[in-house]
């Protein structure tokens, strides 16, 4: 393990809330994670995880009046992004990392024609490029991502959710942005085009060498996309590691354990599933201690206590009391764990 | 289960539902014939805009059918109208894809669950259906105290739970399940989909479960049927065909499912070609033929045949059948 | 086969609907006031005999003419020297009911010729509408007059009459209400259920249309009292000596300088009943919303 890594993002110790008057939703509390050059990682986890309020506040998206940022430290190329002015901002946004949403249709005004939206976002990032070579660019970026030059004269309606997505991709990818976040990209598609436009992002970013944040709840996705996971859970990175560490290693947070047992796989002949019992806690008035007691199955008295600790063995961190040192030397046996 | 076999619950013969559209025709549902046995599951499944959800819906008289059959129990309910349907409604029910436009926000969780005993007048007493109500809530795991709350109180799960009682209240023997966890979070997708097949062990009932997931059905199918563009393209057991699978289009759908394992990473993405178009006028040939690898002139030409080429394994492929 | 019944017994203690939606309405200052200001309005009206007598409201005496209220009549006098205060309460009486049970009227011939248009379409949806253009397509103010001439001027024919001027805002607004919410799920869920279609109407349409029918209804009724006043004024209102709030604001007009309290009293009144109308059509929309609840 070399310790000088070449970071594109790091996210340090991050907390956001949503607060009105009547509550305070706690969003985010307190993750750390890294992008390396290049790679992808992963971000999974279940609606109301703080997925999404991730992605936004890496580029302080969130809703003006309810988002804040409590703590923290985000930087990008080692520049932080918190202290940075708004004017500083709109030069990293689009231009250098860009962002991908579930739904194609709210990135793309239904009333300009794709090849005029995609010229937009060049000239946007390009000051001074000539009409001809904004088209020639147009043409170029349609072709890569298979949909006809022709068809740039045509407005969103005209096509397809699979082709509007690739569009919208497309336009995040025109500027080579050093890091592109994708947030449920392929969610709304078919599975037959989820698999066209994965496949796409991949052959993109190999040939751009942009690095990306995977938001995704299918594990399926993360193991086709991504070299490094983190799963999210209330807030709160409960593992991480690389795809490795997640898909093969021993040991596992039992959230994701859970999560793997709550899919339908193909291969297993099982006909019951093994679902995680309960539900996400209320994000207004989290667990005094581990997140995720509640509907753990294997949680101890302490879990309801105390929060954990991470713990590490190499690249692979775990949010959870069962793999403190002292417990594992127990066995656990004393908390009625195997 | 092979004891059942001699009589289904329910068949479809050539049934056809076409729309009319600015371009022409639509053929949603195009020839399609089902038969679903008493206590088994047949899945349906395809991708959007292959005409699967409106196939349940004809199915259940929701929509009115083109033309074709449809056999309940035996006997021929495609001409029924709303009254005469209205008896039968108590044995065929459906659970909706989104838990949350399929529920009344303005009735509280008992009511909606009521609302079909009360229409049937299921008792004689208002009394006895809120008690019958409250007995359905404890079957689909559903915590009494919610009685009086009101849709938008509850999560996802909580209100799909909300639409399987419903469905339940009058007793059905066969239900339409319409994509019932495609809107839920995965490990409430997993406790919806335990709940449906210990409600089917428990009542003995008949699904027809829609869906755009192949995972899914593969666990809660007796059989399974693979739609493409109104048409069935494949029909087996849910073993057979995960085993093997023949119409290419089948052999797409299960490819680029991306499995949760690094095994299925190092062979990347396999992929067809297109996109899905909408079945307006359809010219004569194979609907998939388009995007079909293995496709050959005839393809074009001639619709082919629905052929069953093993026992219980039916394909519309000319490449299959003509070997 | 079927599930048997619990051992346990099951049984819902429940309802209480009623008493959630008066529960949702208390807490709402404004309907509140709203309702205490319509009841004190009512009683007045109602109890109006046993304080004063009509002959008051009628009888013209010339000496008070355009007098100033006063102790004796604390309201003041007409052009005709009439009491102001007796004519305000027992044109209130006319104005209020008129105004109340026309739109209770339009109300719901509107909004069910709406719902039953939206509900289902094609040639229904058709008759009704087409129908409704040509209703439309003559002014309002010469519609109501045509009625109220050749059926004369009286309490119910001018029921009538702002019936038929003011229905056929409920027949859109309800239709494309209905529209909307007949594409919803939980409408076909009712249907798989066998519900028919007026079933579907009353116990899913209706209520979740029920927000803007309301907001719609307490907004008209400070309307149709002005609308009243234009037929009194072009003399198509309730006969002669019977007093009415808008006849007599259209009185008030020549005496708009010399004494203005003519025209403020019934402007007034006219202003307190939509007000306290319009509190209790907001808080009961509110009150019938569950999302509101908490």
């Amino acid at each position: 393990m070399e310790q000088e890594k070449n970071l594109i993002l790091e996210i340090e110790n991050l907390r956001v809330t949503y607060e009105t008057d009547l509550e305070t939703v706690e969003a985010v509390n307190g993750i750390s994670f890294q992008i390396e050059k290049g790679k992808t990682l992963g971000l999974v986890g279940e609606t109301g995880a703080g997925k999404t309020t991730t992605a936004l506040s890496i580029l302080r998206l969130l809703p003006e009046t309810t988002g804040r940022i409590k703590s923290g430290v985000i930087r990008f190329e080692g520049k932080d992004l918190l202290s940075a002015s708004e004017e500083q901002l709109r030069g990293v946004r689009g231009n250098r990392i860009s962002m991908v949403f579930q739904d194609p249709m709210s990135s793309l005004n239904p009333v300009y024609t794709v090849g005029d939206q995609i010229g937009e976002a060049i000239r946007l990032h390009n000051a001074g490029i000539s009409p001809q070579e904004v088209e020639r660019r147009v043409d170029e970026i349609l072709e890569m991502v298979g949909i006809m030059p022709s068809r740039k004269v045509e407005y969103p309606h005209q096509f397809s959710g699979g082709m509007k997505q690739r569009v919208v991709i497309a336009m995040a990818l025109c500027c080579e942005p050093e890091l592109l976040i994708a947030d449920e990209p392929t969610t709304a598609l078919d599975v037959t085009i989820q698999a066209q436009v994965l496949a796409m992002i991949a052959q993109l970013r190999k040939r751009l060498g942009t690095s990306m944040l995977m938001i995704t709840h299918d594990l399926g996705i993360v193991a086709k996309t991504c070299d490094d996971v983190c799963v999210m859970y209330a807030g709160k990175l409960v593992e991480s590691g690389t795809v490795e560490d997640i898909f093969r290693g021993e040991r596992h947070h039992p959230y994701t354990e859970g999560l793997f047992g709550s899919i339908p796989n193909l291969r297993t002949k099982a006909r019951r599933l093994k679902p995680i019992l309960g539900l996400m806690p209320d994000p207004t008035d989290l667990p005094r201690g581990c997140e995720f007691a509640p509907r753990c199955e294997k949680c101890m008295e302490i879990c309801q206590t105390t929060k954990p600790e991470i713990y590490r063995e190499g690249t692979h961190r775990l949010y959870c009391h069962l793999f403190d040192p002292h417990i594992l030397e127990t066995g656990g046996a004393a908390n009625g764990h195997e | 289960m092979d004891m059942n076999k001699n009589a289904p619950l329910l068949e479809t013969r050539d049934l056809k539902k076409y729309f009319k559209v600015g371009g022409g025709t639509l053929h949603a549902v195009d020839s399609v014939n089902i038969r679903l046995y008493q206590g088994e599951t047949l899945g349906v499944v395809g991708e959007s805009g292959c005409g699967k959800s409106t196939l349940g819906r004809t199915i259940l008289k929701l929509i009115e059918p083109t033309s074709g059959q449809i056999l309940y129990d035996g006997r021929d309910i495609t001409r029924l109208g709303t009254r005469a349907m209205r008896p039968l409604r108590r044995e065929m029910q459906i659970i909706f894809q989104d838990p949350y436009s399929s529920i009344d926000p303005r009735k509280s969780v008992i009511e909606t669950i009521a609302e079909y005993m009360l229409i049937h007048k299921a008792y004689p007493s208002r009394r006895e259906i809120m008690d019958r109500a409250v007995e359905l809530m404890d079957l689909v795991g559903l915590a009494r105290r919610y009685a009086d709350s009101y849709p938008h109180e509850l999560d996802g799960g909580r209100r799909q739970r909300i639409g399987i009682a419903r469905a339940l209240s009058l007793q059905p023997r066969f239900v339409v399940c319409d994509e019932p966890v495609s809107a839920l979070d995965m490990s409430i997708q997993a406790q919806i989909l335990n709940l449906l097949m210990d409600l089917q062990d428990e009542l003995e009932l008949s699904y027809m479960f829609v869906t755009h997931d192949l995972s899914v059905v593969k666990h809660i199918s007796n059989n399974i049927m693979v739609m493409y563009l109104g048409t069935c393209v494949e029909f087996a057991s849910s073993e057979e065909l995960f085993a093997s699978p023949l119409h290419p289009y089948t052999k797409a759908l299960l490819a680029a499912i991306p499995e949760p394992d690094l095994d299925s990473r190092e062979k990347g993405f396999q992929l067809i070609r297109g996109e899905v178009s909408s079945p307006i006028n359809p010219k004569p040939g194979c609907r998939f033929a388009g995007r079909c690898e293995q496709c050959v002139s005839q393809c074009h030409e001639r619709t082919p045949d629905y052929v069953e080429t093993a026992p219980g394994h039916f394909v519309a492929c000319h490449q299959v059948n003509g070997r | 086969m079927a599930t048997k019944k619990s051992p346990s017994g099951a049984s819902y203690v429940g309802g209480g609907k009623w008493k959630e939606i008066w529960r949702r309405f208390k807490k709402n200052r404004g309907a509140v006031i709203g309702l205490i200001m319509l009841a004190v309005l009512a009683a007045v009206l109602l109890g109006a005999p046993l304080f004063v007598f009509y002959e008051e409201a009628i009888t013209q005496n010339m000496e008070f003419m355009l007098e100033k209220p006063s102790a004796a009549h604390i309201f003041g006098n007409d052009g005709y020297g009439r009491d102001i205060f007796a004519r305000i309460i027992y044109g209130g009486r006319v104005s209020v009911a008129i105004a109340i049970l026309a739109t209770i009227c339009s109300c719901l011939v509107g909004s069910f010729l709406g719902a039953i248009a939206g509900y289902f379409g094609g040639v229904v949806d058709s008759v009704i509408m087409r129908s409704l253009d040509i209703f439309m397509s003559v002014p309002d103010i010469l519609f109501t007059m045509a009625v109220v001439y050749a059926l004369g001027a009286n309490f119910v024919n001018l029921i009538v009459a702002l019936t038929l001027a003011y229905f056929t805002n409920y027949v859109r607004l309800v239709r494309s209400e209905v529209l909307t919410l007949s594409e919803q799920d939980y409408v076909e869920a009712s249907r798989a259920g066998g519900a028919g279609g007026l079933r579907i109407i009353l116990s899913h349409i209706i209520p979740n249309a029920i927000g803007v029918i309301i907001v719609n209804t307490t907004l008209n009724i400070a309307k149709i009292i002005i609308y009243e006043s234009t037929l009194s004024f072009l003399g198509l209102g309730m006969p002669a000596p019977q007093p009415e709030w808008g006849q007599m604001l259209s009185e008030a007009r020549e005496f708009m300088r010399k004494a203005p309290h003519l025209m403020f009293f019934p402007a007034l009144s006219i202003v307190i009943t939509a007000c306290s109308v319009n509190l209790i059509g907001d808080g009961l929309r509110d009150a019938l919303d569950p999302h509101l609840k908490s």
